[in-house]
């Protein structure tokens, strides 16, 4: 029921950002669709907490805030080594142990590592995670699990 | 030239506001990144490397982007919107990003390295000769 909320919620919010419409008609015709979408996604059974993380709603904006810092420093180390005469780079791919659990809590590490230039997910899975880093430097946030640690819901939906 | 250009998209006339100067230069540092990242794009070595600078210009290029337009709305529904695009451009840019990565592993194309001149840095050896 919770999830069914929250889709609504945010569905009518995403409706009207993008339409902008205010006229009765147009308002009421919104509705019936965000309560046609709401009824396929029940239909559909993809309403569960993976889908709708309403569980990590406080959690998620806090890590988002730290994962911006994180994206906004590596950007400027990377223009660093891109802009340097002689690049200090030495790419290699390393594997680090993650403490993630379930699919969800995989899919944001993945993304996170990815997001920050300078480290790309190659494979993440089955308590492993395999990188591609440019140089020593970016990789240990990755390496000694700084990253991991951070991660909100990592006890979430089992894979 | 630049400052005519500016004063275009605001449209308020002749005055110059100190948030159009911020935005200003959000915008700029924006471009300038955008131009850092495909510089990087063509000195790194192989394709992996390059995936890094590429990155630049999907996170924070992006970012300034939109925060320089989002001062040009103001509290708008169009800043709304510029918003939903930079999550957007957040959520698929990694994974778009993660699936090369994989695709190009799958493949058989060996990571560069400073010491080891593999296939890929024989490759690009290549690719920069012609």
């Amino acid at each position: 029921m919770k999830h069914i909320t929250g889709l609504m919620f945010f569905a009518a919010i995403l409706w009207w950002i993008l339409s902008g419409y205010t006229k009765p008609l147009l308002i009421s015709l919104g509705i019936v669709s965000v309560l046609f979408t709401a009824f396929l996604a029940h239909r559909m059974k993809v309403l569960d907490d993976e889908s709708q993380p309403l569980h990590l709603s406080l959690a998620l904006p806090r890590f988002w805030g730290y994962l911006l810092w994180q994206i906004v420093v590596a950007n400027i180390k990377m223009v660093i080594i891109i802009m340097s005469p002689k690049m200090n780079i030495d790419p290699h791919v390393l594997r680090a142990r993650v403490s993630q659990q379930g699919v969800l809590g995989n899919a944001i590490l993945g993304n996170s590592i990815t997001l920050t230039p300078g480290t790309v997910t190659l494979d993440i899975g089955n308590g492993e995670v395999e990188v591609h880093a440019i140089n020593r430097e970016s990789a240990e946030d990755v390496e000694n699990g700084v990253f991991d640690q951070r991660i909100p819901g990592r006890k979430g939906v089992r894979s | 030239m630049a400052v005519s250009g500016m004063l275009v998209l605001t449209g308020k006339g002749n005055k110059m506001t100190v948030l159009d100067i911020l935005s200003g230069i959000l915008l700029l540092a924006g471009c300038s990144l955008g131009v850092i990242g495909a510089i990087g794009l063509i000195r790194f070595p192989d394709f992996y490397t390059r995936m890094h600078a590429a990155g630049v210009t999907d996170t924070l290029c992006a970012g300034l982007f939109f925060g320089g337009l989002a001062i040009q709305f103001g509290l708008t529904l169009a800043s709304a919107k510029l918003l939903l695009i930079f999550l957007f451009m957040l959520f698929t840019c990694p994974t778009s990003s993660h699936a090369l990565a994989k695709a190009a592993r799958h493949g058989g194309l060996e990571p560069w390295t400073k010491t080891g001149s593999g296939a890929a840095h024989n490759m690009s050896q290549e690719g920069a000769k012609s």
